[in-house]
């Protein structure tokens, strides 16, 4: 139907379209026409492809009729799916993206013909190469994200899972599967093909059950990044420019995020990798400290007071908000305090929440303007002039330990400097330590109101106390 | 001597991966959420792989291996296509700037 030239053309537009759709998310002015191009550039580089084809016998029908199923389920999913689910939306995601690539591997080794790569039994040396790397990605990348998935949900327990000798199993696996790869190039026997997707779903699963629940943000950036890397394995495979492309900005956004997910923890990548993190070392720190020191316990009417009568607060959101789903009453909060005349910001830790930008999308759901939310280092002076500091469902990312302590496990950490302002009020269902297992010292500072509830609940009790 | 076509894709990818490095780094952290679910849809685009697939051969028999996990792939890039950019939209319309009044 159209020459190869002409559709690699069009290619390289949906490819130009799609970077265009990741410039606009650089302000949210400009982002939803941002997702406008990302979603031309697919439609471009579908319909080429089915031209370049140029086959409408009845499996064009077929084609239709599987991509609009899987188009209702997915536009069904987008609209249903509760803003405090993204995260396992996404990893749930990435795992299809990963199976994929698998699947599309598989077809090209059973029919290179098809995608002009030789004969079977008979594949040009690079395109194996490519479409094996492609394969064990997309399978890494499917099977990680499945746990990622389960994890999120709650359907597994966050916490980590280690055994001994994990890593080295890891690492006889990874080498198995370079082995692999270079006898099916050498032999084209497929068995060696089969074995090394089998692989690379096992690697997937050993690879993030070590992973604790809070380092999910890392977890997530890097499987975003492995479903680029899988996609541009075939796009080499495909001798196809807008995956290649698109594969190449996918891997290193996935991996930019993880960066900044890692520098928000003040922990080398390796580190998360490798996992056990806050696994165990809770029980015995905790304990001692917890009977001693005394800490003041506060009610809504005293929440209430302290922020109504308060010049400027800064509310410091956490997953805690997340999982009690409390952002819409939070804002029917600050809506009463601003009609006080109270001055309001969000402060936001890179990795508050279980994904990049979680507590963003869960504010302004809850429509907080954007411009009134801050990150780390935009907002961390301000503190010291502000009168009240409103912690809800956040913990570690404040602890003042991370400053101070060099034997912390979160020591480093660049935390919100919560306790500069004159008080802080913590919402907490107990005193129990965050994630790291470091027992927070702010809970039994002079100015600091603790406030044991679930945060939902509290926020709602403040709110009908400030009136 | 010609030069290995291969190496004109390689060095779309290592470009293409840098620009990626810039763009992504002047995407403001608010919305990174809304970058994995768009970046997670683009990547969909590997249903062109899953296009060929399917519509392989001359033959009317559907029923080959290849094909049949051809149209499984596009089952699952569709999901991917169409839930990844409407979710973006999603969140992205959820973006306000403040209000003017007041």
């Amino acid at each position: 139907m159209i020459s190869a030239n002409l559709s690699a053309v069009f290619y390289l537009a949906s490819g130009i379209l799609f970077i265009l759709a990741l410039r606009g998310l650089s302000s949210p002015e400009t982002s939803r026409q941002g997702n406008l191009f990302g979603i031309l550039g697919m439609i471009i580089a579908i319909t080429v492809t089915i031209l370049s084809v140029g086959n409408f016998s009845s499996s064009i029908i077929y084609l239709l009729v599987f991509f609009v199923a899987g188009g209702a389920i997915g536009s069904f999913i987008a609209f249903k799916i509760p803003m405090t689910a993204m995260p396992e939306l996404v990893a749930g995601f990435h795992s299809l993206v990963g199976l994929a690539a698998v699947f599309v591997a598989i077809s090209a080794f059973l029919n290179p013909g098809a995608f002009n790569l030789g004969s079977p039994s008979n594949i040009k040396l690079a395109s194996l190469v490519e479409m094996s790397i492609g394969a064990a990605i997309g399978a890494i990348t499917f099977t990680g994200s499945i746990i990622a998935f389960l994890k999120l949900r709650g359907i597994m327990s966050g916490a980590p899972i280690t055994f001994t000798g994990q890593h080295f199993i890891n690492l006889a696996l990874g080498i198995s599967i370079i082995v692999l790869i270079f006898y099916l190039c050498k032999t084209q026997v497929d068995s060696f093909f089969w074995s090394v997707i089998f692989i690379s779903f096992l690697i997937g699963i050993l690879l993030i059950i070590p992973i604790g629940g809070a380092d999910m943000p890392v977890v997530i950036s890097m499987l975003n990044s492995y479903s680029g890397w899988a996609a541009a394995g075939i796009g080499f495979t495909l001798e196809n420019t807008a995956l290649i492309i698109t594969g190449a900005l996918v891997g290193s956004s996935g991996a930019i995020l993880s960066y900044i997910m890692c520098k928000g923890m003040n922990r080398s990548f390796a580190n998360v990798i490798l996992g056990g993190f806050g696994a165990d070392n809770s029980s015995n720190e905790v304990g001692k400290n917890k009977d001693q020191k005394p800490v003041k316990n506060g009610n809504a009417e005293d929440a209430a007071f302290l922020m109504k009568n308060a010049s400027s607060v800064i509310i410091v959101p956490g997953y805690g908000m997340a999982v009690a789903q409390a952002q819409h009453a939070l804002r029917e909060m600050v809506d009463k305090l601003k009609k006080n005349g109270v001055t309001i910001k969000y402060a936001i830790h890179p990795v508050a929440g279980r994904m990049p930008g979680h507590m963003n999308v869960l504010l302004a759901e809850a429509n907080v303007p954007y411009d009134e939310v801050f990150e780390l280092d935009d907002i961390n002076n301000d503190f010291a002039n502000t009168d009240v500091a409103f912690v809800i469902g956040a913990n570690d990312v404040t602890n003042p330990i991370a400053k101070t302590d060099p034997k912390s496990p979160i020591f480093g950490m660049p935390v919100l400097d919560v306790e500069k302002c004159k008080s802080v009020l913590f919402v907490k269902r107990s005193l129990s330590p965050g994630y790291a297992g470091v027992d927070n010292e702010l809970f039994y500072r002079d100015n600091t109101l603790m406030l044991f509830a679930d945060a939902k609940k509290m926020t709602e009790d403040i709110v009908k106390n400030i009136e | 001597m010609e030069i290995d076509p291969f190496i004109f894709r390689l060095s779309i990818f290592v470009l293409a991966i840098f620009v990626g490095y810039y763009v992504v780094w002047s995407v403001t952290p608010s919305l990174h959420t809304p970058l994995m679910s768009v970046t997670n849809a683009i990547s969909s685009v590997i249903i062109v792989g899953a296009i060929i697939a399917a519509l392989a051969g001359t033959s009317e028999n559907i029923f080959e291996t290849s094909k049949i996990f051809g149209f499984f792939a596009i089952i699952l890039a569709a999901i991917n296509i169409f839930g990844g950019f409407l979710v973006t939209q999603r969140m992205l319309q959820m973006y306000k700037k403040k209000k003017t009044k007041k």
